[in-house]
């Protein structure tokens, strides 16, 4: 095939610009990770602080990932099968969560669950009633609140362009013909949207993995309520040569995972393209 | 507002589950996302006018909002300028790696903002691999506005291609080659045929990246250095800093003022959105 001029220059623009602002930050966290050998890279991955960090990532993590495809596929279902007002309003209220800074996300979390908040004054008079001692932030349940904040409209963002595109028409027969809303949603809705709501869930793992701003505004207590990128943060700022390579070496587990999130939307999407 | 959220149109009637998918979203969005906000903007309110107006324009705050939202403005900018070249590329062209190339694009996306931030930081500090380059002619790039720009471009690119990728995808090349058929220059095409048809999504584009940008911590305060002299504190590091002091009345002001600022910028790419569909029925 024969390339013109503008082809070349505008591929080259392209090709440059990806390698030096994606690829080469990408591989410099992996050599960075392993400038003090493997020994110091496995050494620094099993210290109780990343290990306490890695369990409650993985906690909050998976309570978004269940909420968020829950309501996401509620919240779709509700606004691509039915007509009513406000349909715009509501999905850029769904929409919220993305265009608002991460710290903004915590601190609300702060003035309604702490102690100036409202609800966190109930949560104390209950505290003082029972005895107990619920705290939500600065304490895990926060943490996992946070996480489900940030993420919140990745599984709907997947999924409405393509039941928005696949029209009513299926499940208004299916209906017609009797079926219950649980058949048709299983047998027509979902076998639609499967390719789309799957990497809905891949970009809301990926997301809730390396949530930072809203968790670092909601947690102070290292090896208890922090999260893996809180840790790479905390073993960063602590600038010693090795804590730093300690932190690169935390943060080549995420990249990994970023990689793999990466491959799965490639797939995901080459699937997508097949079935439609 | 009585009809509001209310099912509307008889035909529709037909298919179940309005209730209980309609019910469940309303519950969930205002328990996670409503609610929460709600809470900044009560404490926010108690404020009076004054008082309010005294902390926004504190130089401190002052200055840290002049720097995120010039910054993010220039970012945006230069995402428009590289998202379009990319998405161009990746739809008009055929090349070998182009399905790497796309599935790279959204590497920002995957990666988490935190691991961004430390590796950019220590790719353009004076020591790192193109920090060391630009240092030699004298120019600091980590710890300055140069540097916080950076990162935000980082952030914002997957925003740009992919509000562009999917219009450009669908324009029809008639126009392209009944253009051509006039005699149209290549340039003569692209501003009258092309462009318009893309602005509206390249608008859309610049308005998400701009957001993400104001918006952004992780990837930001390592790079920023996060200096007050030398105005390199973003909005959000600069809530964070009032939080840790416990400074609530401050932090929720200054939230305040952001939320605003998001709302409009996405209320704008609603409108935007909403004026391009009725445009093209």
């Amino acid at each position: 095939m024969k390339h013109s001029k503008t082809e070349i220059a505008l591929l080259t623009i392209s090709v440059v610009f990806i390698v030096v602002m994606l690829i080469v930050p990408l591989v410099s966290v992996l050599t960075n990770s392993l400038a003090e050998g493997w020994d110091f890279y496995v050494q620094a991955l099993t210290t109780p602080y990343v290990l306490s960090a890695l369990r409650l990532t993985l906690i909050a993590t998976v309570a978004a990932v269940i909420v968020n495809t829950i309501v996401g596929l509620g919240a779709a279902w509700a606004i691509s099968k039915f007509d009513f007002r406000g349909k715009h309003f509501l999905t850029t209220l769904i929409d919220i969560p993305f265009s608002i800074s991460p710290v903004i996300a915590g601190l609300a979390f702060i003035m309604t669950f702490g102690r100036m908040g409202w609800i966190g004054q109930w949560i104390e008079v209950l505290n003082d009633y029972w005895g107990t001692d619920i705290q939500i932030v600065f304490a895990v349940p926060g943490v996992i609140l946070a996480t489900i904040f940030v993420t919140f409209p990745f599984v709907f963002r997947e999924i409405i362009p393509v039941l928005s595109t696949n029209g009513r028409d299926e499940e208004e027969a299916a209906a017609l013909m009797g079926a219950s809303g649980w058949t048709i949603f299983f047998r027509i809705t979902l076998p639609q949207i499967k390719w789309a709501l799957l990497y809905g869930i891949v970009l809301c793992t990926a997301r809730a993995l390396g949530e930072f701003g809203a968790v670092s505004a909601l947690s102070k207590l290292r090896g208890e309520t922090f999260t893996l990128p809180l840790e790479i943060d905390a073993l960063y700022q602590s600038g010693s040569a090795d804590a730093i390579t300690a932190a690169f070496a935390v943060s080549s587990l995420l990249v990994l995972l970023a990689i793999i999130v990466l491959l799965l939307r490639t797939f995901l999407e080459a699937k997508a393209d097949k079935t439609s | 507002m009585k009809h509001f959220f209310a099912r509307s149109g008889g035909r529709n009637q037909i298919i179940p589950g309005f209730g209980l998918s309609m019910g469940m979203t309303l519950t969930m969005l205002s328990l996670l996302i409503l609610i929460p906000l709600a809470s900044v903007l009560a404490h926010s309110l108690q404020l009076t006018a004054n008082d309010y107006a005294k902390l926004i324009t504190n130089s401190g705050i002052r200055n840290a909002f002049i720097t995120s939202i010039s910054c993010s403005v220039l970012a945006a900018l230069v995402n428009c300028v590289f998202g379009f070249i990319l998405a161009w590329v990746l739809v008009r062209y055929d090349f070998f790696g182009k399905r790497l190339l796309n599935g790279v694009i959204e590497l920002p996306f995957a990666l988490p903002t935190a691991v961004a931030g430390i590796t950019l930081s220590k790719l353009y500090s004076d020591t790192g691999f193109f920090g060391s380059f630009f240092a030699s002619y004298g120019i600091q790039i980590a710890y300055t506005k140069i540097g916080l720009t950076i990162a935000m471009v980082f952030v914002g690119i997957p925003f740009v291609v992919r509000s562009i990728q999917p219009v450009l995808e669908k324009l029809d090349p008639t126009y392209e080659e009944a253009g051509s058929m006039l005699g149209a220059s290549q340039f003569t095409i692209f501003r009258r045929i092309i462009f318009p048809e893309l602005r509206p999504a390249l608008l859309t584009g610049f308005g998400l990246a701009f957001a993400r940008g104001l918006g952004e911590y992780g990837s930001v305060i390592y790079i920023s250095g996060n200096s007050a002299k030398h105005h390199t504190q973003v909005v959000s590091y600069v809530i964070m800093q009032k939080l840790n002091y416990v400074d609530y009345a401050s932090a929720t002001a200054i939230a305040l003022a952001m939320l605003v600022i998001a709302f409009v910028t996405l209320f704008s790419i609603n409108m935007i959105q909403v004026h391009q569909a009725r445009r093209v029925q």
